[in-house]
């Protein structure tokens, strides 16, 4: 019998997964030395007397005390003999696991259709083996090409078409007998060479840093507060850290100090940055960011009206929510807005989140809004549900908010915001006035 | 830098074999050169670093939740950004949206291919995507309306020569990145199905992939059956960074929370921690007893813990730091194919190819 183990992912070439098999095989052999490996012996199955059979709980602890492993682990490993074909039951023929106690199992005998020739037989294995694992792939891939090829729409046909022509003509056969592969990878390499690279200590250094620093805000780590909704069916510890809470909690607010990026991620943070930020008469780079990030992931149709606006409101000359970026950079931006593409603002970008992040999030982090903000948040305490409770909390799961309600609510909220700070028209404004008189 | 050679001054000139040979040893010195540079840099291993760092305690993790409804083998999942929901696709064709927390099945759409390989939330929760054999991502947009017939809204976003075997949306709605049977990554914008980028490099199927977490946001890394991991800028299209320690297929890639890291986990029974700014293989997760591939890795929300599912049925947790394995967890009763921890860290979720995804959480 070969079980087959399909992976769709073997279209180009065969991949033998002979890592795992080899050492599998490597193992039953071992298991079947006649001195040390499992003891076998004659067993009365029915009627009929069974040569060379051995018990579950003797392969499991042959297992166990060969591997040096845990009862559970030689378990797991005896289920995959099964699961392979290397072993098989006696009894209980459709569940392929190996059982911890007398249950009875054989080895797997290699199958050999032709007695002659080793090559011969070496080979057809191979091919046979191979065509196995594939056959079920290859007839569910063959049957699905046909049906999609049917049902193909002409539109789906002509943009095949194009992409097939544009691979061959980007990949077609070098027409020089040099492999372009060969300068491809030496200039890869050579940029490899020269890219800047820190020595491991630091960039060690830093990824210990992170994990202490997040160490007590992982739930894999520390408990959180005031409970895991998973383990007491409560969501107190969702529905206090949602999007719009008026009040955070205190860890939440202690990870807005750990970087920009996690004060920018966390739209609470954001919002309270912003307040921060109008104090300060500074709301101008955090807006031109946040436009730059909307053209960035944004859909492709409404990119140029976005990048015109953008060059309106923050980098014309004049312009009523000016960013002071350095005259090259604005240069630069400026002509690449002729011809906008999604990454135009790039340059522009990171000058303006560099300056937030090494001048703006410091002073944010020392002034009175954070102070505040740190002292009005909340500090859960642990919930102690008792057994009843538990119950209780398990038969009344809170369904919570579906996710397309929110981001209507969300998507209001913005439009509001976007009035409220829109650059007053001066113009409009003045015929307005004209216009009453 | 040798500019390729022109037909004419080939034939004219230098012999072609000797050329051939010329790049072929420039080739063998550039790369000998990246490892001396490399090695410079390699003044110290990561469990010397993790030596000052305190070790975990014992863990008790357990199965909280058990989704029951796939009919056939679970392939992939993915959390909804409200941190309970997901959705989950399978080989009959299924896709589904659970509230994970109450357990009930939200949305359910038939694909109409088999082997849905591939799964995604979108940011706003409001669409999923999804595709496989069909060598299509498609996105579905989700309703409110319990009643709606999903299929009628989808659109037809990318178009592979070959299966999709992973798609992931990036910071929006508007655009999803795909990798494909047929061996390259692309981008493509939601709204038209134009494809934005293409990313061409791997020399076998790609089989995996995950964007950065940065502030920057402009590169993810793909790993592929021909044993490589590839870091590549959205912007240009660029392999930036390429890692070949593997001995087998890369089945999963997953990048370690501050963006500075990934890791990968393989048919060859590993897992490996790669270095993005020292460039190098920094950590070997294995053992003598694991000897069945990886399908998935995913870290916790620190980065502190790495969770493997693997092809022999268990789950293995391990100290990322120091190199050893913290826990071993049972539980399904066939391969594990797809594991994602949750936006907030709270708990993992596995599915399998025993038709059940499962969510685990600490004990505390």
């Amino acid at each position: 019998m070969t079980i087959r183990t399909v992976r769709p992912d073997r279209g180009q070439h065969f991949h033998p997964r002979m890592h795992c098999l080899k050492k599998l095989e490597a193992t039953v052999v071992e298991m079947q030395d006649p001195k040390t490996g499992v003891k076998g012996s004659e067993q009365k199955l029915n009627v009929t007397t069974i040569p060379h059979v051995i018990a579950g709980n003797d392969i499991i602890a042959w297992i166990t005390n060969k591997m040096k492993v845990t009862q559970e682990e030689a378990g797991v490993f005896g289920t995959m003999l099964v699961a392979y074909g290397y072993v098989y039951p006696l009894q209980n023929h459709k569940k392929l696991v190996m059982c911890n106690d007398g249950s009875l199992y054989r080895f797997q005998v290699p199958r050999s259709v032709f007695k002659t020739d080793e090559s011969f037989l070496a080979h057809y294995n191979h091919l046979n083996e191979w065509l196995n694992h594939q056959w079920d792939f290859i007839v569910m891939q063959a049957t699905e090409q046909y049906k999609a090829g049917k049902d193909r729409q002409k539109p789906d046909r002509v943009v095949l078409d194009c992409q097939e022509r544009a691979y061959w003509i980007v990949n077609r056969p070098p027409v020089s007998l040099l492999s372009p592969a060969l300068t491809d990878s030496n200039i890869f390499y050579q940029q490899a060479i020269m890219r800047s690279k820190v020595k491991s200590s630091v960039s060690l250094g830093a990824l210990v840093k992170f994990i202490t620093t997040y160490k007590n805000h992982d739930p894999f780590l520390a408990p959180c507060l005031p409970s895991n909704p998973w383990q007491t069916d409560h969501d107190a510890y969702w529905t206090l850290n949602m999007r719009r809470v008026e009040v955070p909690t205190k860890m939440r607010v202690e990870r807005w100090s750990f970087s920009l990026f996690e004060l920018l991620t966390d739209l609470r943070g954001r919002d309270d940055f912003k307040i921060f930020l109008k104090k300060e008469f500074s709301g101008e780079n955090l807006a031109f960011w946040e436009a730059a990030e909307e053209l960035k992931w944004g859909a492709s149709s409404s990119m140029s009206a976005k990048a015109e606006t953008i060059f309106k409101t923050f980098l014309a000359p004049g312009a009523p929510r000016w960013i002071n970026i350095d005259g090259r950079t604005m240069g630069l931006t400026v002509k690449g807005l002729d011809h906008p593409h999604r990454y135009v603002l790039e340059a522009a970008q990171t000058h303006v989140f560099m300056l937030m992040k090494k001048d703006t999030f410091f002073r944010y982090l020392k002034s009175p809004t954070y102070k505040d903000i740190q002292k009005k948040a909340l500090n859960p305490e642990a919930h102690n549900f008792s057994p009843a409770q538990l119950e209780q909390n398990a038969q009344n799961r809170n369904p919570g908010i579906d996710p397309i309600i929110l981001w209507q609510q969300d998507e209001e909220e913005k439009a509001k915001a976007a009035a409220a700070s829109a650059p007053v028209d001066v113009k409009a404004m003045m015929s307005k006035i004209d216009r009453k008189k | 830098m040798r500019s390729p050679l022109s037909p004419e001054m080939a034939t004219q000139e230098v012999p072609l074999n000797e050329t051939l040979a010329h790049l072929k040893t420039e080739s063998e010195t550039l790369k000998l050169k990246l490892e001396e540079e490399r090695a410079k840099l390699h003044d110290v291993e990561l469990h010397q670093v993790a030596e000052k760092v305190e070790g975990l305690g014992q863990f008790v993790m357990k199965t909280r939740r058990t989704l029951k409804g796939h009919g056939n083998k679970v392939l992939c999942m993915d959390w909804c950004k409200d941190k309970r929901r997901i959705v989950s696709s399978s080989q009959d064709g299924k896709v589904i949206v659970w509230d994970a927390f109450t357990t009930n099945k939200e949305h359910a759409v038939t694909m109409p291919c088999t082997w849905v390989m591939a799964c995604a939330y979108a940011p706003s929760g409001c669409a999923v995507a999804c595709g496989g054999l069909d060598n299509k991502c498609s996105v579905y947009p989700l309703s409110l309306d319990k009643n709606e017939n999903l299929a009628a809204k989808k659109k037809s976003v990318a178009m592979h020569t070959n299966y999709l075997s992973a798609c992931s949306f990036t910071n929006s709605d508007m655009q999803i990145l795909t990798s494909s049977g047929d061996g390259t990554c692309a981008l493509w914008d939601v709204e038209s199905g134009q494809l934005l980028q293409s990313f061409h490099g791997h020399a076998a199927d790609v089989l995996c992939l995950d964007l950065a977490p940065s502030e920057t946001g402009n590169t993810f890394v793909s790993g592929g059956c021909d044993k490589k991991a590839n870091v590549w800028d959205m912007r240009s299209g660029q392999c930036i960074q390429s890692f070949e320690t593997h001995e087998s297929d890369i089945n999963s890639v997953r990048y370690y929370p501050s963006g500075d890291a990934f890791a990968s986990g393989s048919d060859d029974a590993t897992c490996r921690l790669y270095d993005l700014r020292a460039d190098r293989e920094v950590a070997i997760y294995s053992k003598e007893s694991i000897i069945f591939g990886v399908s998935s890795v995913d870290f916790s929300l620190s980065g502190r813990l790495l969770f493997g599912g693997y092809n022999d049925y268990t789950i293995n947790v391990w100290d990322v730091l120091k190199g050893t394995r913290v826990s071993i967890l049972f539980g399904h009763e066939n391969r594990v194919s797809t594991l994602r921890v949750s936006p907030d860290g709270t708990a993992f979720c596995t599915g399998s190819w025993d038709h059940t995804l499962r969510v685990w959480i600490l004990m505390c």
